[in-house]
């Protein structure tokens, strides 16, 4: 079982996680930390003019390769993507994104980038794009 | 019966993961129950379970006398002379919120200094931080030094005229280290400060005796010495106990109950308030009786010897690869062995020896202030107890090895 969480997939995603580091000038950020291992998760958007589309998404922060892992695909699926919709991910989606069996802890550090990505969503300056069109 | 064959008396060390025998080396968050104690759970409800106190009956009574004897029991596991310094809780943690609570209805005022350390489990932390809005304490902390000492000169500065309350570990539960707690005792007592001391990781491993620690208060789990969950001790000094505020009120603390007033029992009933855990202190009990006959000399050979065995096969093992926290096991290291190793993330670390059958915790182990000291999220911690052998560590490293070798690949 524990191998098995640790596919080539998601090592090489370890390895060299895509969307990693800052972006110069985000429009949003949110951060969510996992009280079990300490691990802290950061994730930057960037939305187009209307604010309806993550033009740019980056995250940084400490991790285990199951969080890191998750994190690099997280990115990769929502760049380009409508607000609409990724507000309406759930942990299901996250899970199969991540497509690797976890126990109920090791769930909590897939989701640490997913829970940082809905509080960069809900944040306060989230209001502020969507409000001017 | 000697410490070298008590293994045995530990059922659940027999099981099985992933086809492996368990190597359980997690004893610093819980240790296993030997069958003795198990047994006298399960006696006190097949042949004794009353309410105690109250009943004028038989039963009652044989139910009291068993929970009063665990309260003797309790008095001389810490050296304490009198039983009724003995107020049973649910564990350290709630030993350690009574006493801020109570403190804080009738000692602490408004701008009153508290000192804790660095090294605390955050049970010893998060309920003085509360009293800094009210009434509005000044918390301060002692800091670590590279080692896993508190520094001396933090405890020079801290600890002086105006502190009202000194609070601190007996024995680290990430860095092991053992604290000078005579010199802090008595440096706070000079400074007119009461002292606590948290227990709970020092209790498994050494002889207690509250006169030659010279502290007003200490404090340790049950589940911690072989006993069950839900139970633990907080000794205090009996003037003291009797000077402070009761915690919980309810049934069993009080004297007599008026529309506008209230009188309560003498210490320990008026910190006991609701039917307490009867089966668990008479459990408990047992668990003390078992730790006495190992012996406290043995004990305390038994886990020193782990403890420098696993600093050195780490660091032959690993040499660089590995950092381990804490002062090196000559000057003083007990019960725990936190360690990094490079390249692999402690939880990924965890995941794969449990792949092994190697139950080891990985995390900040409630203790963020020291992560922080060290600058790591979390650390990898392997922690024991009288029934851990050196095959234990030996299965441990083998499955480090087989990790660092999986990351090694990856990185």
């Amino acid at each position: 079982m524990a191998y098995d969480m640790y596919q080539e997939r998601i090592l090489e995603h370890y390895r060299k996680p895509r969307n990693s580091g800052h972006l110069e000038h985000p429009d949003l950020s949110g951060d969510e930390s996992n009280p079990l291992c300490g691990d802290h998760i950061e994730v930057e958007l960037k939305l187009d003019p209307k604010g309806s589309t993550v033009e740019d998404i980056r995250f940084s922060g400490d991790g285990c390769a199951i969080s890191v892992a998750s994190a690099s695909l997280l990115t990769l699926r929502i760049k380009g993507m409508p607000v609409s919709e990724i507000v309406k991910l759930t942990q299901e989606d996250m899970e199969k994104l991540v497509g690797v069996p976890l126990s109920p802890v090791r769930i909590k550090c897939a989701m640490t980038s997913f829970v940082a990505l809905s509080h960069a969503l809900s944040s306060p300056k989230a209001s502020a794009p969507a409000e001017s069109h | 019966m000697s410490i070298e064959d008590c293994r045995k008396d530990f059922p659940i060390l027999a099981r099985n993961f992933n086809g492996r025998p368990l190597v359980y080396l997690d004893s610093a968050a819980t240790s296993q129950k030997p069958t003795k104690v198990i047994e006298v759970e399960a006696d006190f409800y097949n042949r004794l379970n009353a309410n105690v106190h109250r009943g004028v009956y038989a039963l009652s009574e044989e139910a009291t006398a068993a929970y009063e004897g665990a309260r003797e029991r309790a008095a001389r596991f810490v050296g304490a002379k009198d039983p009724e310094e003995i107020v049973f809780v649910r564990g350290t943690t709630e030993a350690l919120n009574l006493l801020a609570t109570s403190l804080s209805r009738s000692l602490l005022a408004k701008g009153d200094r508290v000192v804790s350390t660095e090294m605390e489990h955050h049970s010893n932390i998060v309920p003085w931080h509360f009293l800094r809005e009210s009434p509005g304490i000044q918390l301060d902390f002692v800091g670590i030094n590279e080692e896993g000492e508190l520094i001396p000169a933090d405890l020079e500065r801290l600890v002086t005229k105006g502190v009202k309350v000194t609070t601190f570990t007996h024995v680290s539960n990430t860095l092991g280290t053992l604290n000078p707690v005579r010199e802090i005792a008595d440096r706070a007592r000079e400074a007119g400060s009461l002292s606590i001391l948290d227990a709970a990781q020092s209790a498994p491993h050494l002889k207690l005796d509250v006169t030659k620690l010279g502290v007003d208060f200490l404090a340790f789990s049950g589940h911690k010495v072989l006993g069950p969950t839900g139970i633990g001790v907080l000794w205090g000094r009996k003037e003291l106990l009797k000077k402070i505020a009761p915690y919980m009120g309810g049934g069993e603390m009080i004297m007599e109950v008026e529309r506008g007033r209230v009188t309560y029992k003498d210490p320990p009933y008026k910190f006991e308030a609701g039917t307490p855990n009867i089966a668990g202190a008479v459990t408990l009990a047992a668990a003390l009786e078992y730790l006495d006959h190992l012996g406290w000399e043995d004990i305390t050979a038994h886990d020193r010897a782990l403890v420098a065995d696993a600093w050195t096969r780490l660091h032959d093992a690993f040499g660089e690869k590995v950092r381990t926290f804490g002062p090196p096991p000559e000057r003083g290291h007990y019960g725990v062995v936190s360690f990094a190793l490079k390249g692999v993330h402690p939880h990924d670390m965890a995941s794969l020896l449990d792949h092994e059958g190697v139950a080891i915790r990985a995390g900040h182990h409630c203790a963020q202030l020291v992560m922080r000291r060290y600058g790591v999220p979390a650390m990898s911690r392997a922690s024991y107890s009288v029934y851990n052998t050196k095959n234990d560590t030996a299965r441990l490293v083998d499955a480090l090895q087989k990790t660092e070798a999986f990351f090694r690949g990856v990185a």
